[in-house]
């Protein structure tokens, strides 16, 4: 088990050379207004490794994916991606780290206006001109067959169910082959078999992809499925980082009350 | 006793604290404005360039406002004939009717009235769709997928104004042209050409160029304030309502605004 305390000193350790770790994250702080989210969040994760983000609604989990993206900025602290700080970079630089990130939004974020085939296609128009427009439409039936929406190419996003578009939007999230996996709240909304499918589908792309992935999520049955470390986070700090086992462990007080209502 | 004092120190506390962030959050938009401005700018002028969003904007702004643009500049060539015919035969240039409703149609009538129409229809669809695009995260996942959204969505539609604007007005000058005529030959028989001979007698290039691309600078105006106000909006319905409310209210204003500095612009340049 490693406490609040000695998460510093392990992550330094971990990401003194840059190198390691595909995302470091490091004393991260943001507030909105008056309201502290992150107060000085440290995590990292390297590649092949998926780190699981825990805690109630309002803990910033989703504040802290949109900060290792660049979509917000923090307050202090640094987010560096394979060594790379990103802060001060120019929204061009930052695009190069981006296309090494895939990310999955809460509620998919699909373009409504766009077709499930369009949708998937957004990046590879963007970034892959090389390919033949035939080449293009290969790889986005072979994307959508990988997370089972072959069928579907033609639908708007408002045709199909939460479950769905959780698994266009993961498509769109691989379209760029991506080293780093950010998925926010995965199976939030669906239903027990959905959320199931939706764990089996991360582990099966993590086993083929080795990226660094962190999920968020409340979900504590799909952390454990899919995750190879958990990180809680309570008032805006970890409370604790490790495996399932370190904390069913925890003498905590927050973590206790968390598995007991979970 | 107390009390009684310190409840109007309280409200006046209370009005000056208000007053002091209306203030503040005029200073605050404009600041915000400015920055979205140089955004714009830059992502407009660096290639790769989003020609086909262009297009598809194009289209939207341009063919889909026609006959919005040219149903208004009729309807405002018959007012303008009929209340014109009227005012001049009151004072015994009749004569002078052609040229009348030529030069107020191509000076200011169809420049304005395009300005206004476009502001309505194409103002509160940009900023109620970039809204809903920002309250649903679409906008945020654009830029998670490494594409710029200043580039992608708002120098398009921007572009596509200050594009559109001149050739709208011309459609509109054209329409408001041919139904003042109608009806003016329905009161009093004139053929068109005589019409527009007597029309544009006298006219020049000066006449006709700076009031039909001063629309551009309206498009520029539309473009950027349904944009910003778009891309904005924060919480969800009520939010989405308000950006397009304001794009429409805020880009009409300042079409007029723009207006009274470029008449007399253009009377100083191009006398």
């Amino acid at each position: 088990m490693t406490t609040t305390d000695q998460l510093a000193t392990k992550h330094q350790a971990a990401g003194e050379d840059g190198s390691a770790a595909a995302v470091a994250v490091e004393d991260l702080q943001k507030s909105f207004g008056s309201q502290k989210v992150l107060n000085g969040i440290t995590l990292t994760v390297n590649r092949g490794e998926t780190l699981a983000v825990l805690g109630r609604s309002g803990t910033g989990k989703s504040v802290l994916l949109k900060l290792i993206v660049g979509l917000q900025k923090p307050d202090s602290g640094s987010v560096r991606i394979h060594g790379r700080d990103i802060a001060g970079l120019s929204l061009d630089r930052l695009g190069e780290i981006r296309k090494k990130m895939g990310f999955l939004f809460q509620h998919a974020a699909l373009y409504d206006s766009l077709t499930v085939e369009q949708n998937v296609a957004f990046p590879l128009e963007h970034h892959r001109k090389e390919l033949s427009k035939s080449d293009r439409h290969h790889r986005v039936k072979e994307l959508l067959a990988q997370v089972g929406m072959e069928g579907n190419l033609a639908k708007m996003p408002s045709d199909l169910s939460g479950g769905m578009q959780k698994r266009v939007g993961l498509a769109r999230a691989l379209a760029l082959e991506p080293d780093i996996l950010l998925l926010d709240e995965p199976t939030a909304g669906l239903d027990p078999i959905s959320s199931g499918e939706i764990d089996d589908l991360v582990l099966q792309l993590q086993e083929q992809y080795r990226m660094a992935s962190i999920v968020v999520t409340h979900d504590l049955h799909s952390a454990k499925t899919i995750a190879d470390r958990l990180a809680l986070l309570h008032k805006g700090n970890v409370a604790i980082e490790g495996t399932f086992d370190d904390l069913q462990n925890s003498d905590v007080e927050c973590v206790k009350d968390f598995l007991r209502n979970s | 006793m107390s009390g009684r004092t310190l409840a109007p120190a309280a409200g006046a506390f209370s009005a000056i604290s208000s007053s002091w962030n209306l203030v503040t959050g005029f200073f605050e938009w404009f600041g915000d404005l400015a920055l979205f401005c140089w955004r714009v700018a830059r992502a407009t002028v660096t290639p790769p360039f989003e020609f086909r969003e262009l297009f598809r904007q194009l289209d939207e702004v341009g063919s889909k406002s026609l006959p919005l643009v040219a149903l208004a500049g009729g309807a405002i060539g018959v007012v303008l004939s009929l209340e014109t015919r009227y005012s001049l035969t009151r004072f015994g240039a009749k004569s002078l009717l052609p040229a009348a409703i030529v030069f107020s149609v191509i000076h200011e009538i169809g420049p304005i009235i395009t300005g206004l129409v476009v502001s309505g229809r194409v103002g509160a669809g940009i900023g109620a769709e970039l809204a809903s695009m920002k309250v649903t995260e679409q906008i945020d996942a654009i830029e998670a997928s490494a594409v710029n959204p200043y580039k992608l969505l708002a120098a398009t539609r921007i572009l596509a104004c200050t594009l559109m604007l001149p050739l709208l007005t011309l459609a509109a000058d054209l329409c408001g042209l041919v139904m003042g005529w109608v009806a003016l030959t329905l009161v009093e028989p004139i053929s068109f050409h005589q019409f527009i001979s007597n029309g544009f007698k006298g006219a020049g290039f000066n006449d006709f160029l700076p009031p039909t691309f001063k629309t551009a600078v309206f498009g520029v105006i539309i473009g950027l304030i349904a944009c910003f106000q778009g891309m904005r909006t924060r919480g969800g319905a009520e939010g989405v309502g308000r950006a397009a409310t304001s794009s429409v209210v805020l880009s009409s204003l300042f079409v007029i605004l723009a207006d009274v500095v470029l008449v007399k612009v253009i009377i100083i340049f191009f006398p």
